[in-house]
């Protein structure tokens, strides 16, 4: 009765006969044939976090545009809404041969990326010994510490939450250096540039996916702070 | 070629690739994107409707017409617009229709986590459930082929994470709008489209004549497939939780359901007679559990994950875990160690904007003590401390009703009532005019920021531009209260928090029933930024009377207040507050 809707979102082969024999023919027309990842499966995980509006939506879409052009199947998840106006805000960024979930499991990013110093702290459940934390230094008081009713951690208490399980933890004065550009507010691009010393993809791809995702007047001042985070080298 | 899209944005762009050409929607996230992304393409027309009832009325009306049609909703629009889904499944349409209705498990940005799966077996409409975006585009096809092939509506359920996340979607080679001829003549037809009793009883029958066709149709449906893996764990999940199963359960034989109702009973019973173990998987309700049940086939579900919150991979494994379906590598079990570690670090909710016009009405209502019956929308965030200033909030327009019932029970409290101006448009209408009809004295406190803040400023009745950006009637606040009947009518500005203050005495103090507009646009989308005021270290007793304001570039140092220029609008509530006159405009 419906016509005319081609399934293609997984590799889908003709039923063979063991597999007739195990599901029988009647009521199934639809058997995929999955292949079955091993855990070798190549795959990097980001997990940036932030304060609403700080400008981590455009970051994750940089970083997914990024690995579309290096090849890779790309899922992002992020939210919208209540959580934009100046709250806890975290986005999934997930490069891979095949990836099935938007979200990053705990205990497995690759990298964390704070967008803010304390935003980094609270995501040391995704971190392992091999992980990466690369955070703007930045501090956004939040209201209670405002307030005098909670004292905003140092930067040695987070750095000691982010590494105990020895994940390598690098800092940078993003905010600063965009500021020094023109615009405090693109310090996300400035750490995108120090990610891609780490992560890999040509200087070109980057650039070319941030003239594509900025709007037109804004892409050379974002283009310039994306350099400014590359020219970073951690010891 | 492939593009990276939202689930929004995919189903949005499958309802134009299959001739879709009318949309209606109120905002609502996590759905609001979906009819952002369908205005802008062309030969469409798309529209911000005062609420998801009217829109999904348009978009019946549009498919009645003979041209396909989508509304889009979030979770608890659905409830406002039910009573209209309800008829147009008894009567059917003429051109296609989706309904694409957005959950929010975890209730990132909403008042309940309502599973609107139910309403599919409540309404006895067919619902399909994209994993992803290229799904949500493929979907948007066959749920327009179902609506048609079978006369009905078709749910889309989306959730936050299917909506907002974002995956790869085959472009169509042909970006040009497909053929889409003439509308299909509407043919009068009373028994089919007039919903008296008689012609409805005639129109049940053909319900669920319907409803048992379309599980004929799921049983062979390639929206429901089995994905063959180890025979001794059978998995059945749909959605964005069958992406986070998928990676915990790599070996598992999966069921994986693309039309979440109704259910193809054959093809889950085949499913389980051939797998030891049948665990169901879903956010939210058991929905597919009992239904499952019913059937008399043994299943695991609820006893292994939980019915509140969100799901995600980490908490897939985790209950599995402790259920004994797999074994968690040490790096897995140890994450959930790390979460004391995180506990003592001081939390950062949502709150109003630095500039934000709410602020400097709230704390005017903080100071006069009033109990504040409050609405949904940023205003909301005033329940936060340090402004404390909202007591009640329940759903889009319940605040003036509930104030008037707080009036006819003779409250002792002093109260106001107090919404936006899009939450006014989108249900505020009716019981303002109630509190009038029926004497009521209550005072209503409309927050008119000029748009629809909270989910990303959005056009409204009252902003004299359509979703399209075509200039339009503004429809006057002021005026269409004082229409209605009202005489005490006053429009403050909430940075003048005297003159707030003096206002709203006078209301408190009446006997009629009246309206403040507290009108300021939108700080976010006016983007002007005034010089920061500083505060002068020596003069500032540091009393804390502008932390109070609850603005973020306030923040406290050793012994004074520092202005965090970056952040700060310049908009000069702390100046008024501050007794010492410590804070100076530069």
């Amino acid at each position: 009765m419906v016509a005319g809707f081609v399934y293609k979102f997984v590799l889908q082969k003709q039923l063979n006969n063991s597999s007739q024999r195990l599901f029988g023919k009647n009521n199934i027309l639809s058997i995929i044939l999955m292949e079955v990842e091993d855990d070798s499966v190549r795959k990097i995980d980001f997990l940036m976090a932030g304060v609403g509006g700080q400008g981590t939506i455009l970051a994750s879409n940089i970083l997914a545009g990024v690995g579309m052009e290096l090849g890779y199947d790309v899922k992002t998840a992020e939210v919208h809404g209540m959580a934009q106006r100046g709250g806890t805000v975290e986005s999934h960024v997930r490069w891979g041969e095949k990836v099935f979930s938007p979200l990053v499991e705990q205990g497995k990013t690759d990298y964390l990326i704070g967008f803010e110093m304390l935003e980094a702290a609270r995501w040391p459940m995704y971190l392992n010994k091999e992980s990466v934390v690369l955070s703007n230094s930045y501090r956004i008081p939040p209201p209670s510490v405002n307030l005098g009713k909670a004292t905003y951690p140092t930067q040695d208490e987070i750095e000691g939450i982010l590494k105990r399980k020895g994940s390598k933890v690098l800092w940078l004065d993003a905010t600063n250096l965009a500021g020094s550009l023109g615009n405090p507010a693109m310090a996300g691009v400035v750490l995108l540039g120090a990610l891609s010393n780490l992560v890999g993809g040509t200087g070109e791809i980057w650039l070319e996916v941030i003239k594509r995702l900025v709007p037109e007047k804004f892409v050379e001042m974002n283009q310039k702070a994306y350099l400014e985070g590359k020219a970073v080298h951690f010891s | 070629m492939k593009k990276l899209m939202t689930g929004n944005e995919a189903v949005a762009y499958g309802a134009y690739l299959n001739g879709v050409r009318v949309g209606a929607a109120y905002p609502g996230t996590p759905s609001t994107q979906i009819m952002e992304h369908f205005a802008l393409y062309p030969g469409v027309f798309a529209e911000w409707a005062p609420n998801e009832k009217v829109a999904m009325d348009v978009a019946i009306g549009a498919a009645y017409a003979g041209t396909r049609a989508l509304v889009s909703t979030k979770h608890v629009g659905l409830n406002v617009a039910a009573d209209s889904l309800f008829y147009a499944v008894y009567t059917g349409l003429n051109a296609g229709l989706i309904i694409a209705c957005a959950d929010d498990p975890g209730m990132h940005s909403s008042q309940n986590e309502q599973d609107n799966r139910n309403y599919a077996k409540f309404a006895k409409v067919p619902m399909l459930e994209p994993a992803d975006s290229e799904e949500a585009k493929q979907f948007a096809g066959v749920a327009l082929e179902i609506s048609e092939s079978f006369d009905t509506p078709v749910i889309m359920r989306f959730v936050t994470r299917t909506s907002h996340s974002s995956s790869l979607v085959e472009m169509s080679p042909d970006e040009a709008p497909p053929p889409y001829g003439e509308p299909i003549p509407f043919k009068r037809d009373p028994q089919k489209y007039t919903m008296v009793p008689a012609y409805a009883r005639l129109r049940h029958p053909v319900v669920e004549d319907r409803i048992k066709r379309l599980v004929q149709y799921a049983e062979t449906s390639p929206l429901n497939r089995i994905e063959s893996g180890d025979d001794t764990l059978g998995i059945i999940a749909a959605g964005s939780v069958y992406q986070y199963a998928r990676e915990v359960f790599p070996h598992a034989t999966f069921l994986k359901l693309g039309m979440v109702y109704p259910l193809p009973e054959k093809l889950i019973r085949e499913f389980a007679s051939r797998v030891h173990e049948v665990v169901v998987i879903e956010e939210l309700d058991p929905f597919f559990e009992e239904q499952i049940r019913c059937m008399g086939i043994k299943v695991r579900g609820k006893d292994i994950f939980p019915m509140i919150g969100e799901f995600s991979p980490t908490l897939i494994r985790r209950c599995a875990a402790a259920a004994g379906l797999i074994q968690m590598t040490e790096d897995e079990a140890e994450a959930a160690a790390y979460l004391s570690d995180t506990a003592a670090l001081p939390v950062r909710p949502p709150i109003l904007c630095p500039g934000c016009g709410h602020r400097g009405m709230f704390n005017v209502l903080r100071e006069a003590g009033v109990l504040v019956l409050g609405d949904i929308g940023c205003y909301t965030l005033g329940v936060a401390p340090p402004l404390n200033a909202m007591h009640f909030t329940g759903c889009m327009g319940a605040s003036i009703g509930v104030a008037h019932g707080f009036d006819k029970a003779k409250t002792n409290e002093r109260f106001v009532a107090l919404l936006g101006d899009s939450t006014f448009f989108h249900a505020g209408i009716h019981p303002i005019i109630d509190v009038l009809y029926n004497l009521g004295t209550t005072t209503t406190i409309i927050a008119d920021n000029r748009t629809t803040g909270m989910t990303g400023h959005q056009h409204h009745p009252g902003t004299g531009f359509t979703l399209q950006m075509q200039q339009t009637a503004r429809i006057d606040i002021i005026n269409l209260v004082r229409s209605i009947g009202y005489k005490k009518v006053d429009v403050v500005d909430p940075y003048l928090m005297d003159e707030f203050s003096r206002i709203l005495e006078d209301h408190l103090a009446s006997q009629e029933p009246s309206v403040i507009v507290a009108l300021r646009p939108c700080a976010l989308q006016m983007k002007e930024k005034k010089t920061p005021p500083q505060i002068d270290p020596e003069l500032c007793s540091n009393c804390g009377s502008c932390l109070d304001l609850g603005c973020s570039p306030l923040v406290q140092e050793e012994d004074y207040v520092r202005i965090d220029p970056v952040l700060c609008n310049g908009c000069g509530l702390c100046i008024q507050v501050c007794p010492s006159e410590a804070i100076k405009q530069q």
